[in-house]
């Protein structure tokens, strides 16, 4: 019934969205970030552990549609172990994907990331996917005021 | 149902034949916004292939011609709604902006620190937040009468909440979220004992409904023509008019005034004086063209119609399993607000999408309307009197599928 939407709602998303990774609460975090996306009214928080500038322990607390949940759920997974940098620069890859601004953009470079390329078809359904990455690109620079994605 | 002229009135409306994603349109968004007739569309480009100019300006042919639809729109809105003069008919942007416009001069007249305005917890954004920045302006206090988790205005509660201090009260005809119908006629007859004068928003209402304001002898009513199959960017203040002729005007500009000098300008008189500058001309001729052709069909027979869709609707959606309807006061217009178990309105609406089905997942202006039942949003059909039991049954069906789907 929805042929038209694989690209989109992969098997890996539905995964996510079921089972959400790293879904709790991290009680000594060093940064805790809010993320609202105000057309749609998700949110998120974000929570990061921090060993020096690597980013020991990641997970978020909130509630979304598939695509945002997954988005974060992968994320929370992706950037453990990831020095802030090499998170800013994933963000950063991520956001090109996902905003298809860049055509031939490396996927490879994005990992199991690449299951949310197919959002750059849908407009309207982009910041649903960026939202995760928006609130851990204000928890890399220790923002602590809540994101807004409008 | 059987000799309700759908087939007919589908084959007045061109974008119902489009294809969205290669599949037949099933447009059930029509509370954001309806889809507009022939007669609206040719009669926005006649006004502009053969009659028009500015308004009530020149003496020239097309000036006159102009002026002419323009006030004969004017005339077909007063009529439409059965207001007493064509002096309380106000050409406004919206809805949105006819409230503003209450809120910025008969409530920068009237209402002063300490007094009260009393609205409902189902209403749209912009029955709220006008009054909170009224609010913020004066010292004013906005109060809020609870609904019950039908979706039901809690009457007494409302009542309670009128005193001496009360200035206004603004509620919802039918809410945009939920569907619910208020009881309008207790509300004002309730408000009117203590002498305060009522204001109803009817963005909703207008299609659905035959209103007659001086039935229902409310002070105000505002809605917009985009919802009433007309065009988008105008819509109509109503209000009495001892009430407009005391209140000041809204914007200062041409066509509002009597005289100008340096020293002091005099105002034009109704319903001129709140509408300053060049309006929106062509749409209020559109608008008009709607009116005709609503009348054509006859608001009774079309809220007939649409009570045995949203009937019909209402019963195959709660066969469904997981699904949960919102909004389920025991008078509702035609409107489906409903959630899913584990599956997010946005995704519900990505994927009827891909079937060509059209329908709102979001918020609806109406945050709070969200808060109070703790969602963060629903998926919401709404109907229209071109819509079909058999759209509301590739409805359910795409709506059964994506369930599936996701698992
Ligand atoms: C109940 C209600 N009131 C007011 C409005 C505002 O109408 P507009 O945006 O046309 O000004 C809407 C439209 O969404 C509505 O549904």
């Amino acid at each position: 019934m929805f042929e038209d939407l694989r690209d989109l709602y992969q098997e890996v998303i539905f995964d996510h969205n079921r089972n959400p990774r790293n879904f709790r609460v991290i009680d000594n975090a060093d940064r805790k970030v809010e993320g609202f996306n105000p057309l749609c009214g998700d949110r998120l928080t974000l929570y990061l552990k921090m060993a020096g500038d690597t980013i020991q322990d990641a997970s978020f607390q909130g509630s979304g549609c598939a695509i945002s949940t997954a988005s974060v759920s992968l994320m929370t997974e992706i950037i453990k172990g990831k020095t802030e940098a090499e998170a800013e620069a994933l963000f950063k890859t991520f956001h090109e994907m996902t905003t298809g601004k860049t055509e031939d953009i490396q996927l490879e470079a994005v990992g199991k990331l690449a299951v949310l390329a197919g959002v750059r078809e849908y407009p309207a359904r982009v910041k649903c996917a960026t939202l995760a990455w928006h609130t851990l690109d204000a928890a890399l620079k220790n923002e602590t005021q809540a994101i807004s994605t409008e | 149902m059987t000799n309700f002229p759908v087939a007919d009135i589908r084959a007045d409306f061109p974008i119902l034949a489009e294809k969205i994603r290669n599949k037949p349109l099933v447009y059930l968004d029509n509370a954001a916004s309806c889809q507009k007739p022939n007669a609206v569309i040719d009669s926005i480009s006649h006004l502009y292939r053969h009659d028009y100019a500015n308004i009530h300006r020149g003496v020239h042919t097309l000036s006159v011609r102009s002026t002419d639809k323009f006030e004969a729109a004017r005339g077909k809105v007063r009529a439409f709604i059965n207001a007493a003069s064509h002096k309380e008919i106000i050409f406004v942007r919206g809805a949105t902006e006819a409230v503003n416009l209450i809120a910025q001069t008969f409530g920068r007249a009237n209402i002063k620190a300490g007094d009260e305005i009393v609205i409902t917890a189902m209403e749209h954004h912009s029955n709220i937040v006008p009054w909170q920045m009224l609010c913020e302006q004066t010292g004013a206090v906005l109060r809020v009468a609870p609904m019950n988790v039908q979706g039901e205005l809690i009457y007494e509660a409302f009542e309670a909440l009128l005193n001496d201090k009360t200035r206004l009260v603004a509620v919802v005809h039918m809410s945009n979220a939920l569907g619910t119908i208020n009881p309008v006629q207790n509300i004002i007859a309730a408000a009117h004992a203590k002498g305060i004068p009522v204001m109803l928003d009817g963005a909703q209402a207008i299609p659905h409904l035959a209103v007659d304001v001086q039935a229902l002898d409310c002070d105000f009513y505002v809605f917009s023509g985009h919802k009433l199959y007309g065009p988008s960017g105008i819509g109509v203040l109503y209000g009495k008019q001892a009430l407009l002729e005391a209140m000041p005007p809204y914007q200062g500009g041409g066509d509002m005034i009597k005289t100008v000098s340096f020293e002091k300008s005099t105002y034009a008189g109704l319903p001129h004086k709140f509408e300053a500058g060049t309006p929106n001309i062509a749409d209020v001729v559109g608008l008009g063209a709607a009116i005709d052709y609503l009348n054509g069909i006859g608001m009774a027979a079309i809220a007939d119609y649409e009570a045995e869709l949203l009937a019909y609707a209402t019963e195959q959606a709660q066969q469904i399993n997981g699904l949960r309807i919102i909004g389920e006061a025991a008078e509702k217009g035609a409107i489906l607000s409903f959630v899913l178990d584990r599956i997010h309105p946005h995704d519900i609406g990505t994927m009827l999408d891909s079937l060509g089905i059209a329908i709102r997942a979001g918020h609806h202006c109406a945050m709070p309307v969200m808060d109070f039942y703790q969602i963060p949003a629903t998926a919401r059909a709404s109907f229209a009197m071109y819509n079909t039991k058999e759209e509301i049954d590739v409805l359910m069906a795409g709506i059964k599928g994506l369930i599936e789907a996701f698992g």
